[in-house]
């Protein structure tokens, strides 16, 4: 099937029709007329390149009672998605090429995004020794991301020759930043909110001091490294030092580290109960400042669907996370656009361009130019909808902004050529062989 | 007020209620039957999901002396070991035929879960809650405090705050929900409040809490405290490095002898209150807790007055309307 989406507006610079021919933008002009193309309507939207998430929880193989392969990737497809990093820590754990092809061979099945795994930097996450990275980078499944999520990778020693030896297959080690001796039984950020509340405290020198040592190595070693979601003014102030020096270091940041503060957990809802914790309106603002000027290269939801009992219960008791795909790209509207502090070229860049370059991702997060792959989202800026987690496409029920009224709604996912999305509401898969 | 989760949530006229009722009931104890028939034919639960013999049975004759029936819930051989969540807990407890659950949980905020969800419809009395807060023992602490001041001058406790008053809380402020409902409570009802602690056991963050705070436990003795709140110290804190060893922290921040040798020289009228249990020795040495000047038993006392007028106002009064027995 071939698509003409009339009158969009690219990356909100430049007004034109799209064709799309065999999974690839064919041409781009004005009044463009095709007759065996299906007409989408796209006044007043803006096309944006496919959305690549440097971070999404897809929980199978392990616990598909929370999400599967399938729901993942649907709910990514409705949130402008066209590829996702699926984190390492299911069950088993994907640190054998196995485990990483058997999750990319149920992507490519379920036909809704790229499914590209990410692989576990230790065996079994346990932080003692490397696993199979280089059966990992040459499988199907091709892994250029590797990481532990979940956990730190907190040795020093074991951190400095992970760095050193996926140089050797072009990869990235994306770490979740997290002292563990200083956040033993943490249950939220450590200020003035949890001294009221007596909740144990995660202070921000638990991340602070494992990405500054970790910028350290990765210069020492000349390696690449990713910071995943990184949460407190400090981490910003130090990635930017990084940066000015020439350290090969990425960093991401959540949709709801931008928005959401530790002032939520005085309802002790668990829904707002999550790693890295929500931090301070402070570092709220740091890290819109820190996407604003570059430090922070990209958005990774850190998706993490959890099942209804894991958070209908009190605060100590409930897991950690909160589902993310299908609201992040009305955060980055909100609290990025909105504000006056990124144009939607920076959203692009933000949300597709640098998180496919970081992961590898050859044919996705590509210029909007005849002969690119046709990975493209259409978003209705002026649309306000309310976020009901019901009505979601993922397992997950756990979304902060339930409730809340957000900016701008996916219209329309094209996943190489195929629209998996149409009038905002999933339409179909991809079919395998296509 | 439809439930007693933390005395943050507390204005004074809803506390000073709280209190006055509470004086009615402390002289009801003092009667030859104790008993009064208020919330008869009603349920109360007292749900325990942590270790409390006192602060239980503190709750259980507050119910029984207002002749309501008591179910006793502790975690240990329920089926909470068993892995059962706290809604369903709640649920059974509803189903059974509860009228109010009186709640200790190890989890700060398990009470305000319990009253925001729609898990059970009933008034909830938080018990202590985690690190969190201990609503009841900071309104008997007051109480305490504000019919020992009264009986001194020789007036009416009814009505009256705690306007004024110099309190000092003394010990492991970071693990105390007693500090943390002390420290609203206090400052509600007017007095000023010093905390004194090893920086180690003071909570990132407390700068900004209401009240002074002091790691010299000498100079705030010394510059005249109308009382002295002694929290218990667990030494297994010892372990997680809070302070070098037992012996230490008592000569820094315990009440010892020699400050209680002090006070009484300088003829200074500070009053010790202990939540208890007393580590004597530690926090607390033994002349000190025996002193005159200590009122440890009688909060123990005041304490079953201050529930039972929690449980009656929850459950058949009203914290907005007057009272009547």
């Amino acid at each position: 099937m071939n698509y003409l989406i009339r009158d969009a507006n690219i990356l909100g610079e430049q007004r034109a029709d799209v064709l799309i021919r065999d999974g690839v933008i064919a041409q781009i002009g004005t009044e463009l007329s095709a007759e065996d193309a299906t007409v989408v309507e796209a006044a007043g939207q803006i096309l944006l390149p496919g959305l690549v998430d440097t971070h999404t929880h897809l929980r199978e193989p392990g616990r598909e009672d929370a999400e599967t392969v399938l729901t993942g990737s649907q709910a990514a497809a409705k949130g402008g998605y066209t590829a996702v990093h699926a984190m390492a820590n299911s069950t088993p754990v994907a640190d054998t090429a196995g485990v990483v092809e058997q999750v990319y061979e149920l992507g490519r099945k379920a036909g809704w995004v790229d499914v590209r795994p990410v692989g576990a930097v230790t065996v079994g996450l346990a932080g003692e020794q490397l696993s199979e990275i280089g059966a990992m980078a040459d499988s199907r499944a091709a892994v250029r991301m590797f990481s532990d999520d979940g956990i730190c990778v907190s040795d020093p020693l074991l951190m400095r020759r992970a760095l050193e030896y996926v140089k050797a297959f072009d990869g990235v080690i994306a770490q979740h930043a997290q002292e563990p001796r200083l956040t033993e039984g943490a249950q939220m950020n450590e200020g003035e909110t949890s001294a009221e509340l007596g909740m144990p405290g995660w202070p921000a020198v638990a991340e602070e001091s494992i990405i500054a040592r970790d910028v350290l190595l990765a210069e020492h070693v000349d390696a690449r490294l990713h910071v995943c979601h990184v949460s407190t003014a400090g981490s910003v102030e130090i990635i930017r030092w990084a940066k000015a020096r020439g350290i090969k270091v990425t960093a991401e940041v959540t949709p709801h580290h931008l928005l959401l503060t530790d002032e939520k957990v005085k309802t002790f809802d668990p829904v707002y109960k999550v790693n890295p914790p929500l931090r301070r309106n402070e570092d709220v603002l740091a890290l819109r400042a820190g996407v604003a000027d570059g430090t922070i290269d990209v958005i990774g939801t850190d998706h993490a669907p959890h099942p209804s009992e894991s958070k209908d219960c009190e605060w100590a008791q409930a897991a950690m996370g909160m589902t993310g795909l299908e609201t992040a790209l009305s955060i980055v509207q909100h609290t990025l656009v909105e504000t006056g502090l990124l144009s939607w070229a920076d959203v692009a860049r933000i949300t597709s361009t640098v998180p496919a370059q970081i992961g590898r991702l050859s044919d996705q997060g590509r210029p909007i130019a005849e002969g690119e792959p046709a990975n493209l989202t259409l978003v209705d800026p002026e649309a306000r909808w309310i976020v009901d987690p019901f009505a979601m496409a993922t397992k997950g029920r756990n979304s902060p902004f339930a409730g809340m009224e957000l900016p701008g709604a996916v219209r329309a996912t094209f996943f190489h050529g195929h629209p998996t999305v149409l009038d905002g509401e999933l339409a179909s898969a991809r079919s395998i062989d296509a | 007020m439809k439930h007693l989760i933390s005395t943050r949530d507390l204005s004074r006229a809803e506390a000073i209620q709280i209190l006055d009722v509470a004086e009615e009931m402390r002289e009801a104890g003092t009667r030859e039957v104790k008993k009064l028939p208020a919330l008869r034919g009603r349920t109360v639960v007292n749900l325990f999901f942590e270790d409390s013999t006192r602060t239980r049975i503190s709750f259980e004759a507050a119910a029984k002396r207002l002749s309501a029936d008591v179910i006793n819930f502790s975690a240990k051989g329920s089926s909470v070991s068993k892995g059962e969540s706290l809604k369903d807990t709640a649920q059974t407890l509803l189903a059974i035929g509860a009228d109010a659950v009186v709640i200790r949980h190890p989890a700060s905020g398990a009470p305000a879960r319990l009253a925001a969800t729609d898990w059970i419809d009933l008034p909830i009395v938080n018990a202590g809650d985690g690190m969190h807060e201990h609503p009841t023992q900071a309104l008997l602490d007051a109480f305490t405090l504000r019919r020992q001041l009264a009986l001194r001058e020789n007036v009416s406790p009814l009505g009256r705050g705690l306007d004024g008053l110099k309190v000092a809380i003394v010990g492991d402020i970071l693990h105390s929900r007693v500090a943390r409902s002390n420290l609203w409570l206090l400052r509600t009802l007017g007095a000023e409040v010093t905390m004194v602690a090893p920086p180690t056991l003071l909570p990132v963050g407390s700068g900004t809490w209401p009240c002074t705070i002091s790691y010299d436990l000498d100079s705030v003795l010394n510059a005249g405290v109308d009382a002295v709140m002694m929290l218990r110290v667990q030494g297994e804190r010892m372990k997680a490095a809070y302070f070098p060893n037992p012996r230490e922290y008592s000569r820094y921040w315990g009440l010892d002898d020699a400050r209680l040798g002090r006070l009484n020289a300088a003829g200074m009228d500070t009053l010790i209150l202990h939540p208890g249990p007393m580590n004597r020795g530690l926090e607390i040495s033994s002349a000190a807790a025996d002193s005159d000047r200590a009122l440890v038993l009688e909060q123990v006392t005041n304490g079953v007055a201050v529930r039972m007028a929690s449980l009656y106002l929850l459950l058949s009064g009203d914290l907005t309307k007057e009272s009547s027995l």
